[in-house]
């Protein structure tokens, strides 16, 4: 019981991590029907800026949360323009573009960041800075560490930030209702321009959280860290049906644990045949069982082809 | 029928025909480096233009190739090399190699083909990343693929004592393994291009280019697009399996580190920077892209290292940054490819 | 002469909008049958619904005799039912002759293999097809179009290659969703005598549409539907009269 409580635990920080990133496909793909392939790699962008303004920080001597701050205030910056300009340069001039354009678009911008980084930070494992000291609790046999605890907290007060800057303003209204019909939205004075940046800038300013915590976690960071991480939450967006905020956090969180329990589970179930190195297989088993039997995603309505 | 050989065409095959028998030792005087490297852009002329079926022809975007030519790869290796002690013979394994790759094509394809496009990209992906990581992982606790290690020592390509790899005396003449494989190699690559140009103007090949002009349309006048997509999906792959059977046994060396995602992409981006569902331009992509890290690899380290005295960028890095550009900016300027065909460029050049 | 089509109180719903209200109807063997009602009456829900597109949510078809399968398609098309569309779909960037040969797809065989090793039976058959999709061009008086590509065509020649590619299907049943919409009075005189001729030439037809002078001229009988439902299933002369017909049309 206390192996099923701490998968339980483990997936609900992964998967918080992976509801943040989550929600900018999500934004995205709702506003524009875009997959944007790159989201991932602005997530590893966030964390390598991460790395190099904390360390360096507390390399000269500044306190290390003060230092943390300071990173954290970086990559959130350096993700927004980041996010910003790859939408102003790559996918806007494509917005009338058959629909694989961007797409293949969005893979050869993926390529450029990963590369782009490989030849700014190198092809190693870099450490990511202390920033928290550590601190372990216990709950009916199950440990969590303070950095979790934290990582689930702040991840839950982005989203219902989040979710109030969706419903109560007014560029939450503009974005819903680009989202439902860009040209109606366009004769009623949306500016659909600021309207699709503003969701990439959104989107990617979550990716830079989502990238200073999955450093602060694993404690190490890649040029390719983002790629397969930003297909997970791909699949946590579908999963909870793309173009939903709600779903996409739910379907990050449920991801998480399907995760966690699978890689927990997955050893007895196949009786020793698989072991725990097969949990990146869940993600994809889980994206084509759901568009197979159900596109839509868990709490998508059902819509048509929009193409 | 028109007859095609007229003296003007009959004077080009002859010259292509010169130029082809030609070239491995023409190549070669730069070293069987060379030659090689000649090989690996035939191979994926081959390829590109099996995906060429699956996306230029029906259209639709296959972001998983790569893990079918991994399984005809990984058929051979494992039925002729000291892995498992078996070592079939070639007209027994190709056929395998192809007809498990069709298997899982069917499988792959008849849940998913109902996807829209990029969808249908996402779970491909995702199949051909399943596929690495299970590569990766069969090692233990039955050896099956022999994990990251891959499998080595696998046997060349041998018609009964005849073999292709090592130095062979023909007509008193030497000829080298590479060289030889390059001529089973360009023999594959006319066959596959004497299907695409079948496939292209025959019944099915109009019922692909019906189904991505118009879906509901094609279904009307009673084309099962299920079918018929699953038809492309699983020639696509029964051409992929073939050329893993033949890339396997080239290098005598397979292991899932080859397979990995950026390998679907290249061939994707071969078919789509070159020019999707026109034959010359898939082969052009198919040649530039195998080629373009070549040319960077010799070309930019020396010359960074003449004008800056150190190497600033790491060749490898630098190829994949062009790549990502290539494909960015092709899509910007050109999104028919550099040389598309006259229909496809006024399709997506027309809007809508 | 027996019925060649049945419906059986076939309904389809949107949510909560009620396209199509159990319509039983019968279409009998070498007639041309009217189809009219008001915008949004569900004329076209009612296509999509025989032609498989749609899945009705309640009763269905009986064609020839057996009953059609929902949700198929090609399968109605093999059955003998081709179609046109009312906003034109063709295959805009193939020729006019392969838009054709396109259509002949559900009557020949030829597969991948046969394409690969370009057998005979697969060269006579291509042969064929091309033969036949020539001979309805010049049906339809288009043929000197044959290779301009669908979307260059003129208005009235995209309607027209449209009929030709349903034609190539062999319909024992043809269905025209407003051939006539957007046409002047010539061409819609034109269309007229080709309808009149495919029809003599053995075909049943079914046919949407809007302009009431045509259906009335054109058909032995006519079926009204308003809000889903069937109002009248009768011959022209009787239809005309009709006084829920008329209210209909009205708007009252």
């Amino acid at each position: 019981m206390d192996i099923f409580l701490q998968q339980i635990i483990n997936g609900l920080v992964q998967g918080s991590i992976y509801a943040l990133v989550a929600l900018g496909y999500t934004m995205v793909y709702g506003i524009m029907g875009l997959i944007n392939f790159a989201h991932g790699e602005v997530v590893m962008i966030g964390t390598l800026v991460t790395i190099t303004v904390a360390g360096s920080l507390i390399k000269v001597g500044m306190p290390v949360a003060l230092a943390g701050l300071a990173g954290l205030t970086a990559s959130v910056l350096v993700c927004m323009a980041l996010g910003w300009g790859l939408e102003r340069i790559a996918y806007r001039p494509l917005r009338n573009a058959p629909r694989l354009t961007p797409l293949i678009t969005a893979i050869g911008m993926s390529i450029i960041l990963q590369n782009v980084a490989m030849i700014v930070w190198g092809r190693n494992y870099l450490t990511f800075p202390h920033l928290l000291p550590k601190i372990d609790f216990e709950i009916a046999g199950a440990n969590f560490t303070a950095i979790q605890l934290l990582i689930v907290l702040v991840s839950g007060m982005t989203m219902a930030g989040l979710a109030f800057l969706v419903y109560r303003t007014k560029l939450g209204m503009a974005m819903r209702a680009t989202a439902q019909n860009p040209q109606v939205a366009g004769l009623m004075g949306v500016n659909s321009n600021r309207v699709i940046s503003a969701a990439f800038v959104i989107g990617s300013a979550l990716a830079a959280l989502a990238g200073v915590m999955v450093g602060t976690y694993y404690e190490i960071a890649h040029y390719q860290m983002g790629f397969m991480l930003g297909l997970k939450a791909f699949t946590a967006a579908v999963l909870g049906g793309i173009g939903n905020l709600a779903g996409a956090m739910a379907g990050g969180i449920l991801l998480g644990i399907i995760e966690a329990l699978g890689a927990g589970y997955i050893g007895d179930l196949t009786g020793g045949f698989l072991g725990s190195h097969y949990q990146d297989i869940f993600a994809f088993v889980v994206l084509i069982v759901v568009l197979m039997f159900r596109p839509s995603g868990l709490f998508g309505e059902k819509t048509g082809d929009r193409a | 029928m028109k007859r095609w050989l007229n003296p003007r065409s009959a004077l080009g095959i002859t010259l292509i025909t010169a130029a082809l028998v030609a070239l491995p030792f023409v190549v070669a005087m730069g070293g069987q480096a060379w030659v090689r490297i000649v090989n690996f852009a035939i191979l994926y002329i081959f390829l590109a233009l099996g995906l060429n079926i699956v996306v230029g022809f029906a259209g639709l975007l296959d972001l998983g190739y790569i893990a079918f030519y991994a399984v005809g790869a990984y058929t051979w290796a494992l039925l002729a090399s000291p892995h498992f002690g078996l070592h079939w013979p070639i007209w027994a394994i190709l056929p395998i190699g192809a007809g498990l790759a069709c298997v899982a094509g069917v499988l792959l394809g008849s849940p998913t083909l109902k996807l829209r496009g990029d969808y249908l990209a996402i779970v491909t992906l995702g199949f051909g990343e399943i596929v690495r990581i299970f590569m990766n992982n069969l090692n233990a606790p039955v050896n099956i693929t022999n994990g990251p290690q891959g499998i080595t020592l696998i046997d060349p390509v041998a018609f009964g004592a005849f073999k292709f790899s090592g130095n062979s005396q023909i007509f008193g003449f030497t000829i080298s393994g590479p060289q030889k494989y390059y001529f089973l190699l360009v023999a594959l690559a006319v066959i596959v291009v004497i299907i695409n140009l079948r496939l292209q103007n025959s019944r099915i090949g109009r019922a692909w280019q019906a189904i991505r002009e118009d879906e509901i349309a094609a279904k009307a006048v009673g084309i099962n697009t299920r079918n018929i997509k699953l038809l492309a999906f699983a020639m696509g792959a029964s051409f992929g399996g073939v050329a893993g059977g033949i890339f396997a046994a080239m290098q005598g060396f397979v292991s899932p580190e080859s397979f990995s995602l950026i390998e679907s992409v290249m061939i994707l981006a071969m078919v789509v920077l070159g020019g999707m569902g026109h034959i010359p331009g898939v082969i052009l992509g198919a040649v530039l892209l195998t080629f373009l890290p070549e040319v960077l690899r010799y070309g930019v380290g020396p010359l960074q290292m003449a004008v800056f005295g150190k190497m600033l960028v790491d060749p490898e890095s630098l190829r994949m940054l062009v790549f990502g550009l290539a494909l960015v900016l092709v899509m910007r300027f050109k999104p028919a490819g550099l040389w598309p065909s006259p229909e496809r460029k006024r399709e997506l050049t027309g809007g809508a | 002469m027996g019925a060649l089509l049945e419906a059986r109180a076939v309904a389809k719903h949107f949510g909560g909008v009620k396209a199509l209200r159990d319509v039983s109807l019968s279409i009998r063997e070498g007639e041309i049958y009217g189809l009219i009602g008001p915008n949004g009456a569900g004329k076209t829900t009612f296509f999509n619904c025989l032609t498989g597109l749609y899945v009705p949510d309640g009763g269905g078809f009986e064609f020839s005799g057996a009953p059609l399968q929902a949700n198929a398609p090609h399968q109605a098309a093999e059955r003998g039912i081709a179609r046109t569309f009312q906003n034109i779909r063709l295959f805009a960037n193939m020729t006019a002759l392969e838009n054709v040969m396109v259509g002949r797809h559900v009557r020949t065989r030829a597969g991948v293999l046969g394409a690969m090793l370009q057998t005979r039976a697969t060269r006579e058959e291509e042969a064929a097809i091309r033969q036949r999709a020539e001979a309805l061009l010049h049906y339809v008086r288009i043929e000197d179009k044959a290779d301009d590509l669908a979307k260059n065509l003129s208005y009235g020649d995209q309607r027209r290659l449209e009929i030709a590619r349903a034609l190539a299907t062999e319909p024992r049943l043809l269905c025209l969703d407003e051939p006539a919409a957007g046409m002047n009075a010539t061409e819609t005189e034109e269309l007229r005598e080709l309808i009149e001729g495919i029809r003599k030439d053995g075909t049943t037809i079914l046919l949407i549409e809007h302009d009431v002078k045509l259906v009335m001229g054109l058909c032995d009988r006519v079926a009204v539907l308003d809000y889903g439902a069937l109002v009248i299933e009768d011959v022209p002369a009787v239809v005309q009269k009709d006084q829920r017909v008329i209210e209909a049309y009205l708007g009252a």
